[in-house]
């Protein structure tokens, strides 16, 4: 019956009828909107909220996003998330009114940011505590730990923590890849325990960029909804890669190892970021002890990188090419971490990098499957079961010697 | 140091003037011959500015904080009409010898609002004493602002052996005018409501008298009234710079109870008068605060600027 009017409409005038559909579905568009913007001309002019009015003062909430200790005292960013406009009154700093300026002055807006700077005589090595009062007498706090000189945009520090990043991340992915040649003698059984270990030591990486991406979301003023922007960035870039690596069927040789190496170098940045963060806030005393377990930590990165490849020999500028891409951003992460950016940031990054790993966990995973031959069982294998072990198990015993 | 500067104007009050400010009431005579002192108190609710642009809630007497410093002389027969037009109920409970009926406390003078009540006794025994509200609970009360100095001067006549001392402490003699006399009550204000103290000061803006130092003209001796009425801190303090002073515990004899000292210590509730005098001294400006530094740098903590007579 439907069908029968339609195909007599649509013989009657054709064109006219589109145009008259078109314009019919336009006016839906319209309507809710001019709806929406009707109900909020009438909240606004009428007021009928009034009642929920008690006298009460506005809900107020202040972020600390950075913090810089230099020669001139403590600056720090604050970000205002409050129901109405934020105004700064006093500040503290261990139970001292202090003199300060706020650039830019006046209220802050919900959502808007201001640096507070304190001509304060901080002590090298100590902790110290800023208060900020409001208008209405309540009080934010954040503690300064260890006070320590916050890194200057200099050459001279920037290119020592080049060296510390490549520490951490381009030194221990390039001697993993170094492996490449010793282990490309092994058999279908060492392929899978070696693809199995990817699979492991991803695993490990996923958890732990999920981990510090939400609790440094946690940290991030709240109108960001820190723990939602993670999953959600994390769920995208997931996403994103799995079709772009699906293109062309499943990635397999050197797009696959690309693809680790990709998902490593995004953890690396979040790695990196961390570090960075830890240090300009005194956090962490980087010792050489720490340094070399990160580059422990992180050898298996390279091993993971060549399992894919060692079938078919890649160009040697591949292995450049793979080592800087897992390990590079570990440097780029440290020299933004260590200007004291703030949590939201490292948090999106980490998260990103999360979205990452867990497409090459799926693909490994289905490579795994298919070089094998034996599809999923190849996954419950005595020797993927291993693999798997081994790759969760150093990780988690390397990871003891950084974790502080 | 606080940043900025407190609208007086708004306050309807200024720590500058409230600090040598004394409310002497209405005086009359009795028909047996005593004088009849009577003074007007109101509680209001008021939002006051105790540091620059920090706001707080507070409940006054007579829309300031701390309430008006009242003074009489001993033996005066006392009426205190009260009003309470603030938004909870509240009391006056005096320092000071009363029947229980006067005493303040729930079922004796405590009001609800909208109410009055007259509070009638006699000006004894003489010294620097208190006055605050003893509605419950009390640490509220009184820290959100309900407190004042209350000031009886000693009779000269009934201490014919230190009348000229009883005479220098009575307001409006010759003897007396010869004193630069001031009135500090050491108040502090929780703005969060967390039960510690953000705000610390003498006359209840936090530095206003580091900005604005009290003048002392060299010659003349200073007598100070100070009352503790810091909540929560169980403790508070009055130290003298480059000076020592002599000290009279609750200032109930004509005697000194503690002599040469630039230290003294008050719980709260503990009052007395200082004496002391700049006038060996070089003109310039002296500090006082507590010596109790987190106090210091909260806001209480102000200056003398001691200078030459002016002719």
């Amino acid at each position: 019956m439907n069908d029968m009017l339609g195909s007599t409409a649509a013989a009657s005038d054709p064109v006219a009828d589109a145009t008259e559909k078109s314009r019919r579905s336009l006016l839906w568009l319209v309507l809710p909107l001019v709806a929406l913007a009707l109900a909020i001309l009438w909240l606004l002019t009428t007021d009928p909220l009034r009642s929920f009015r008690n006298g009460a003062p506005p809900v107020e909430n202040l972020t600390f996003e950075r913090t810089i200790l230099s020669s001139a005292g403590i600056s720090v960013l604050v970000r205002a998330g409050g129901s109405e406009p934020m105004t700064v009154a006093q500040v503290q700093v261990d139970d001292a009114y202090w003199q300060f300026t706020q650039d830019p002055p006046g209220p802050i807006a919900r959502g808007a940011t201001a640096w507070i700077r304190l001509p304060f005589p901080w002590v090298l090595g100590e902790a110290h505590a800023i208060n900020i009062v409001t208008n209405t007498g309540a009080t934010f706090g954040h503690e300064i730990a260890v006070a320590v000189p916050t890194p200057a945009r200099d050459s001279l520090s920037l290119f020592h923590q080049g060296v510390l990043g490549a520490f951490v991340g381009l030194v221990p992915v390039a001697i993993g890849l170094m492996f490449y040649p010793a282990l490309r003698g092994v058999g279908q059984g060492g392929m899978n325990f070696l693809l199995a270990l990817t699979v492991g030591l991803l695993a490990f990486l996923f958890v732990d960029a999920l981990e510090d991406a939400l609790e440094l979301a946690g940290e991030a003023a709240a109108l960001f909804q820190g723990h939602v922007m993670v999953v959600l960035a994390a769920t995208a870039s997931f996403l994103l890669l799995m079709a772009v690596g699906r293109r062309h069927g499943a990635p397999a040789g050197l797009a696959l190892a690309t693809f680790i190496a990709l998902g490593i170098g995004l953890h690396n940045l979040g790695e990196g970021l961390a570090i960075g963060a830890a240090f300009a806030s005194g956090a962490a005393g980087l010792g050489t002890f720490l340094v070399i377990g990160f580059t422990l930590h992180n050898i298996t990165e390279g091993i993971g990188i060549a399992a894919p490849i060692l079938k078919k020999r890649p160009p040697l500028a591949a292995f450049v090419g793979l080592a800087l891409l897992a390990g590079g951003p570990a440097v780029i992460g440290l020299w933004i971490g260590s200007l004291a950016f703030a949590p939201q940031w490292s948090a999106l990054a980490l998260a990103i990098g999360a979205g990452a790993i867990l497409q090459v966990i799926v693909e490994v995973s289905f490579f795994l499957m298919r070089s094998s031959g034996t599809g999923l069982r190849a996954l419950v294998a005595p020797g993927a079961m291993a693999g798997l072990a081994a790759g969760v198990g150093f990780m988690f015993l390397t990871a003891m010697l950084v974790k502080i | 140091m606080t940043v900025g500067d407190v609208d007086a104007a708004r306050n309807g009050f200024d720590p500058s003037a409230l600090v040598t400010e004394w409310e002497t009431g209405t005086v009359s005579l009795l028909p047996d011959g005593r004088t009849l002192r009577t003074f007007e108190v109101t509680a209001e609710d008021k939002e006051i500015e105790i540091a620059p642009g920090i706001m707080f809630p507070a409940w006054t007497y007579n829309g300031r904080v701390p309430g008006p410093a009242l003074r009489a002389t001993e033996g005066d027969r006392l009426r205190i009409v009260f009003k309470n037009l603030g938004s909870h109920p509240h009391s006056m409970h005096f320092h000071g010898i009363h029947a229980a009926r006067m005493d303040g406390v729930p079922g004796a003078g405590l009001i609800d609002p909208g109410e009055e009540f007259v509070y009638e006794f006699e000006a004894r025994p003489f010294g620097c004493h208190l006055y605050h509200c003893h509605a419950l609970p009390l640490k509220r009360h009184i820290h959100k602002g309900m407190y004042g100095a209350f000031v009886i001067d000693p009779d000269p006549a009934r201490h014919p052996d230190q009348a000229d001392v009883a005479r220098s402490r009575l307001l409006g003699t010759p003897e007396n005018a010869g004193w630069q006399e001031f009135v500090m009550v050491m108040n502090a204000f929780d703005t969060n409501f967390d039960n510690e103290n953000e705000i610390y000061a003498v006359n209840t803006v936090a530095h206003a008298y580091m900005k604005r130092p009290i003048r002392i003209v060299r010659d003349k001796p200073v007598r100070i009234y100070l009352v503790n009425v810091v909540e929560f801190d169980p403790i508070n303090s009055f130290h003298l710079h480059a000076n020592f002073f002599d000290y009279y515990e609750q200032g109930t004899t004509l005697t000194p109870t503690l002599r040469t000292v630039d230290l003294i210590t008050q719980v709260q509730a503990q009052r007395g008068i200082l004496e002391f005098t700049y006038r060996d001294h070089e003109t310039g400006l002296y500090m006082f605060h507590p010596h109790q530094s987190e106090f210091t740098e909260l806001g209480w903590v102000g200056m003398f600027d001691v200078v030459e007579a002016v002719a």
